[in-house]
């Protein structure tokens, strides 16, 4: 399966020009929000229980994207954090890895260490996360300083100043450059902010400017505004990759980050994936969870499903 | 006067300061000591009870971090509300328990009496059962007692308001937060006990009331990682076996089931049953020729 994406053939050469890029994105078809948000909540219904939970909350820690993202992280904070991506429970050594943990670029090199040797991948967000306002060369620099500390995936931030005011041209072509530097060991996630973007509408022309620009995986937010990954929004950002698969024959990874906190909500995500790009995305290569907090319920709901207690916060370790 | 079509009242769960129906849905009757239909009163599963835990974990900060004395402030106001509707208290305990009227008010009487005597208590039981031990060294060391965290309580069965409320009582008193089953055969009470406790300061999440089959919701209480202690007043003999048992796996604090006159004054043991001694430490400096620096 083709994991860098060339410029899409089937699409011909919508990427030609900004006008001939407007005009694409411009065509595609309109986002029904209420249809849109109905789908999402009674996916959200399902009943997901016994032996099906135990699967979906494996896959699910096997795709959390072990996150930390402060101002006040330190070689301490990073290492502890990878001991925990390597052994989310350490009484219990069945638990699967994480599938990678995320920090700023210049914890990539103590992440790195802190990984070794136990498939966890480092991701590190870039071009000036979260606001992404800089010069595209100090993006660059930033890219090149987090893949040269050893990151298996880079975060980068779209410009939503950029997107907003209409200059798709300026977001694909950054896209392009940031996709070079990242060269051909590192994995590319675009960032869209979707909390930023405003409409639905504006979501489905991001993930398909992203897709198009060559990303190998399409993320929600940064977790830095109000509105995070919401299911509707995750469900959107699905229904492009599933098409733009359809279209092209490339498959492109889906990331919700930000404001999932509970199993409960993260087997509803996963329901999400399954209706609706389908069994091929039930994999930690082409759905993650950006999250936090995320793994320490979803371990106490592992607890529970091992021993028929509930478990408590006491039992998890305080990030 | 015009026939009315009475307005029945849809006894709720109280938990975490609001008053949902059971997650499960269900609902059992309710019926007075004839055997008339008195109410529907949800019939929670365990699933509520995990939720009222994780509502009385998130209260139990800064209810136990609030002074003694704006806890007794805060008490003494629930009081002051259920007097406000001893009214209502008198009828429901009147049909729970087959009393007359004014065997039910001297009941709802007692049961405010004893709120406000665990009320006094908050900024007191701290003197009584904490205190500064001889050291032979340059050190106070200084014992204080403090809440042990969530305890579940088991509300006992036959005494359904003047019984509820003193166990229910000196457990927050002291800053632990409750996670309270109500008696199986008349929640009625305990479940109008959260209406008054909603609206009178106290946070919501602090106690939070469950009604249901009592085995039923006290099995995951008692295998709970997170519930620190409970008290099995409502359990019968075989219950109260099987709980003790479960509740050992994190060791609980336990308070056994026994023989209570609900109307006697109660000692301080429901207080110090449910609260942990911490010493510290703490040097005075060096000692003078006096021997004394202080």
């Amino acid at each position: 399966m083709p994991t860098t994406a060339p410029t899409a053939r089937a699409l011909g050469d919508v990427t030609a020009s900004d006008s001939t890029l407007r005009r694409f994105l411009h065509g595609l078809p309109g986002v029904d929000a209420v249809g849109l948000e109905a789908r999402a909540a009674s996916l959200g219904t399902r009943s997901i229980k016994t032996t099906a939970k135990a699967y979906a909350i494996d896959l699910a820690i096997s795709m959390v994207d072990l996150t930390t993202l402060e101002g006040a992280d330190t070689p301490g904070k990073v290492r502890a954090l990878g001991a925990k991506a390597v052994h989310p429970d350490p009484t219990d050594r069945t638990t699967p890895t994480t599938a990678a943990v995320c920090v700023y670029p210049d914890m990539v090199a103590v992440a790195k260490e802190a990984v070794a040797g136990s498939g966890v991948k480092v991701a590190s967000v870039a071009t000036a996360f979260p606001a992404g306002r800089a010069a595209l060369d100090v993006k660059l620099a930033d890219v090149r300083e987090a893949v040269a500390a050893g990151a298996d995936e880079i975060d980068m931030v779209i410009d939503r100043g950029a997107f907003l005011a209409g200059r798709y041209l300026k977001v694909f072509d950054e896209i392009v450059a940031v996709k070079e530097a990242c060269g051909t060991n590192a994995r590319l996630k675009v960032i869209f902010e979707t909390g930023e973007l405003s409409t639905y509408d504006n979501i489905r022309r991001a993930s398909w400017l992203g897709m198009l620009a060559g990303a190998d995986f399409i993320k929600t937010s940064t977790g830095k505004v109000a509105v995070n990954a919401t299911p509707a929004n995750t469900l959107l950002m699905l229904e492009a990759v599933r098409d733009f698969r359809a279209q092209t024959g490339v498959q492109v990874g889906v990331k919700p980050a930000g404001g999932i906190r509970t199993s409960k909500d993260a087997i509803k995500f996963l329901v999400l994936v399954n209706e609706t790009a389908g069994e091929d995305w039930l994999d930690n290569h082409w759905f993650r969870f950006g999250a936090s907090s995320l793994l320490n319920d979803l371990l106490m709901q592992r607890q529970k499903l091992a021993t028929g207690r509930y478990s408590g916060p006491d039992y998890v370790t305080v990030d | 006067m015009s026939d009315r079509l009475s307005v029945f009242k849809t006894y709720k769960l109280y938990v975490g300061g609001k008053f949902p129906r059971s997650e499960s849905g269900r609902v059992y009757e309710v019926q007075d000591s004839k055997g008339n239909w008195l109410a529907n009163a949800p019939l929670s599963s365990r699933k509520d009870a995990r939720d009222a835990v994780v509502a009385a974990r998130k209260a139990f900060g800064g209810w136990s971090g609030a002074t003694a004395y704006n806890r007794g402030q805060v008490l003494y106001r629930v009081a002051e509300m259920l007097e406000g509707r001893r009214e209502q208290f008198v009828r429901e305990v009147a049909d729970a328990e087959g009393l007359s009227k004014s065997k039910a008010a001297s009941v709802v009487d007692a049961t405010i009496d004893r709120w406000v005597w665990y009320a006094g208590w908050t900024d007191k039981i701290a003197q009584v059962t904490g205190g500064a031990n001889p050291v032979a060294g340059p050190y106070f060391n200084l014992s204080s007692p403090e809440p042990t965290g969530v305890v579940a309580v088991l509300a006992p069965q036959e005494s359904s308001f003047l019984g509820l409320v003193s166990v229910v009582a000196p457990v927050i008193a002291t800053g632990n937060t409750a996670v309270v089953i109500a008696s199986e055969k008349a929640p009625l009470p305990a479940l109008s006990l959260g209406e008054v406790l909603a609206t009178s300061d106290v946070p919501g999440g602090v106690v939070n009331v469950l009604s249901g089959r009592t085995a039923e919701i006290a099995a995951p209480l008692a295998a709970h990682q997170d519930v620190n202690a409970i008290d099995l007043a409502g359990a019968d003999e075989d219950l109260a076996k099987e709980l003790e048992i479960a509740a050992a796996d994190n060791l609980k604090r336990v308070l056994r089931p026994q023989a209570v006159d609900y109307f006697e004054t109660p000692g301080t043991e429901r207080l110090t049953a449910f609260l942990e001694t911490k010493t510290v430490w703490h040097p005075t400096g060096a000692l003078g020729a006096s021997g004394s620096s202080y």
